[in-house]
């Protein structure tokens, strides 16, 4: 199997302190690959650098063979990458169904001037694009809820929401921050046939962060076990 | 047939067109010239209010010189009819070139718009809010300098060209387009940098794009609305576009509801009758006489009326009339 994502010897310094230490390790394709570690071991820094919200000090990282080095988020995003965070970041005052349409956008055709003027061609899209986020909603278990207010779900729903809108992105490789953080167990455990599930349906790569052990030890195909920056095993 | 409706939002412009025509002096005479000149007023600053909204209450960033895109708008615009005016005096209809001549001066108000935004808009925090504040001083102080368009004397002479049904067209149709736009992928775009800048740029909105482009096409409106204005008043002065006029618009947002356009159109139509209420009110006002000196209370205290409006929205009801809910006048159904 070939090399999805590919990290080079990344390093990231906040001031004096090293966050994460010369990391080299790749993802293949297809897989569901975790890494864990203790708090501040630089787990979600090196989702951070992955995904361009920091540019790393030294080393590379490589999406599908291409440099994606210090680009910009939302380049980063339409190339195929997408995340989920570990303290949840949903657009709460809009509806459910606006959420995920929000990460369809940047593959919308119509220009600015055919969606002021609702041209027939503008109107087929968004037709599309709703059936779209709709299929999304479903899959979640989402659809009582798909024209509610976000902020008014309840937590266990805005993580689903959370990573039905970085499926939205159609991406290559899925990035899950801590997905099962302040999950009762029950939650937790329909997380994992939903990770499995979207591997399958979705044909993507998941990388996740996570400190239960239970969810990783299950579901990971590959784990990397980091501390104070630096690969353990 | 019966299956086909008329848009309500059409409808409901109609409606409204069609009273203010019967009641016109032209008409019946039941609202004097007066009265309709307020409407005009009310009209322009609905324009002004929804178009700020589109910066401050849809894409969430901070702008304090909305007024300053009207000013560029007004001389622009006033000054292609007066030359217009003065070399085709005899011409029978002149209001085909008075609109071009208006959205030239909103196209040179988004101009300037892209001009401040892009630098300003690439930083995080409130740059912008200071960029603005700036500039509507700056653009006060500039015309207050160039002598072709008056200087501190105003631009004079204009032509009376904005009647009200040409007012009524230009309001209804950024009320239209400015909807559409909101409901619309752009528009969502722009709401979610509003609700998370991180979150949105994570699903792949470039953001700097859409807050210039929210940018621009705020201040695109506010130029129309500012040639609409010099055109009804027959003249553009620099202190018509200061701070002051600036912080109204932005009451009448804030009063409405951030991210309402029907708010911001309801606040507009009330704080417009409001300030000309406060203006014959407190003229009327007697005078007094304290220690045998003799006071009067001046217009100038309809600021502080505001002001202290503005602080009691703050306390008692911060999301503004409306909030963030739209009357359904303004949305376009989606079946669920």
């Amino acid at each position: 199997m070939s090399a999805l994502l590919s990290i080079q010897g990344m390093s990231h310094y906040f001031g004096g302190l090293k966050a994460v230490s010369n990391f080299t390790f790749d993802v293949p394709e297809g897989v569901i690959y975790g890494l864990i570690g203790p708090n501040g071991s630089g787990k979600t820094t090196t989702f951070n650098l992955i995904t361009g919200i920091y540019t790393p000090t030294e080393g590379k990282v490589l999406f599908e063979g291409r440099d994606i080095t210090g680009q910009k988020p939302f380049r980063i995003v339409q190339g195929g990458v997408a995340r989920t965070f570990q303290n949840l970041r949903i657009f709460g005052n809009l509806s459910v169904i606006d959420n995920i349409r929000v990460a369809r956008h940047f593959t919308v055709k119509s220009g600015l001037f055919t969606s002021l003027l609702r041209l027939p061609s503008f109107k087929q899209e968004e037709e599309v694009v709703r059936e779209e986020a709709m299929q999304l909603i479903k899959m979640m278990h989402l659809e009582d809820r798909a024209f509610d207010q976000a902020k008014n779900l309840p937590y266990g729903a805005l993580r689903r929401l959370e990573i039905a809108r970085a499926l939205a992105t159609k991406p290559k490789l899925v990035l899950l921050d801590e997905p099962a953080a302040g999950m009762n167990p029950k939650e937790t455990d329909d997380l994992m046939g939903l990770i499995r599930q979207v591997r399958d349906d979705f044909k993507v790569t998941v990388f996740l962060i996570e400190h239960h052990m239970k969810l990783v030890m299950n579901v990971c195909e590959r784990v990397k076990v980091i501390d104070f920056g630096e690969t353990i095993a | 047939m019966g299956n086909f409706k008329l848009p309500r939002l059409l409808l409901a412009g109609l409606i409204f067109f069609i009273i203010v025509m019967i009641l016109s002096p032209d008409m019946t005479g039941a609202l004097n010239g007066y009265f309709m000149v307020i409407i005009e007023r009310s009209l322009i600053f609905v324009i002004l209010a929804i178009s700020l909204n589109l910066i401050n209450g849809i894409t969430g960033q901070f702008s304090l010189g909305h007024m300053g895109f009207a000013a560029v708008g007004a001389y622009v615009s006033g000054t292609f009819t007066s030359i217009w005016f003065k070399l085709n005096p005899h011409t029978l209809s002149h209001y085909p070139v008075f609109m071009i001549c208006i959205v030239i001066g909103g196209l040179g108000a988004a101009v300037v718009g892209f001009l401040i935004g892009f630098p300003s808009l690439r930083l995080k925090g409130d740059y912008l809010a200071i960029v603005t504040l700036g500039f509507g001083e700056i653009i006060r102080t500039i015309l207050n300098n160039i002598d072709y368009v008056g200087g501190p004397r105003g631009l004079l002479g204009i032509p009376m060209f904005s009647k009200f049904p040409i007012i009524m067209l230009f309001a209804f149709l950024t009320v239209v387009i400015l909807r559409n736009l909101v409901q619309s992928s752009h528009g969502r775009a722009m709401l979610s940098i509003r609700e998370n800048e991180l979150a949105s740029e994570l699903c792949g909105v470039d953001t700097v794009r859409y807050k210039v482009m929210g940018f621009v096409i705020g201040a695109f409106f506010a130029g129309i609305a500012g040639g609409l204005l010099a055109h009804l008043l027959t003249l553009a002065h620099p202190t018509q576009y200061g701070f002051l006029p600036s912080a109204l618009v932005l009451i009448m947002v804030y009063a409405g509801g951030m991210g309402s356009l029907t708010g911001s159109v309801l606040a507009a139509f009330t704080l417009t009758f409001l300030t000309e209420g406060l203006r014959v009110g407190i003229d009327a006002l007697p005078e007094f006489t304290i220690a045998s000196q003799t006071y009067k209370i001046g217009t100038e205290w309809t600021m502080v009326i505001y002001a202290i409006l503005l602080i009691l929205i703050m306390l008692f009801k911060t999301e503004g009339i409306m909030g963030m809910r739209e009357s359904r006048i303004l949305i376009i159904e989606e079946k669920k």
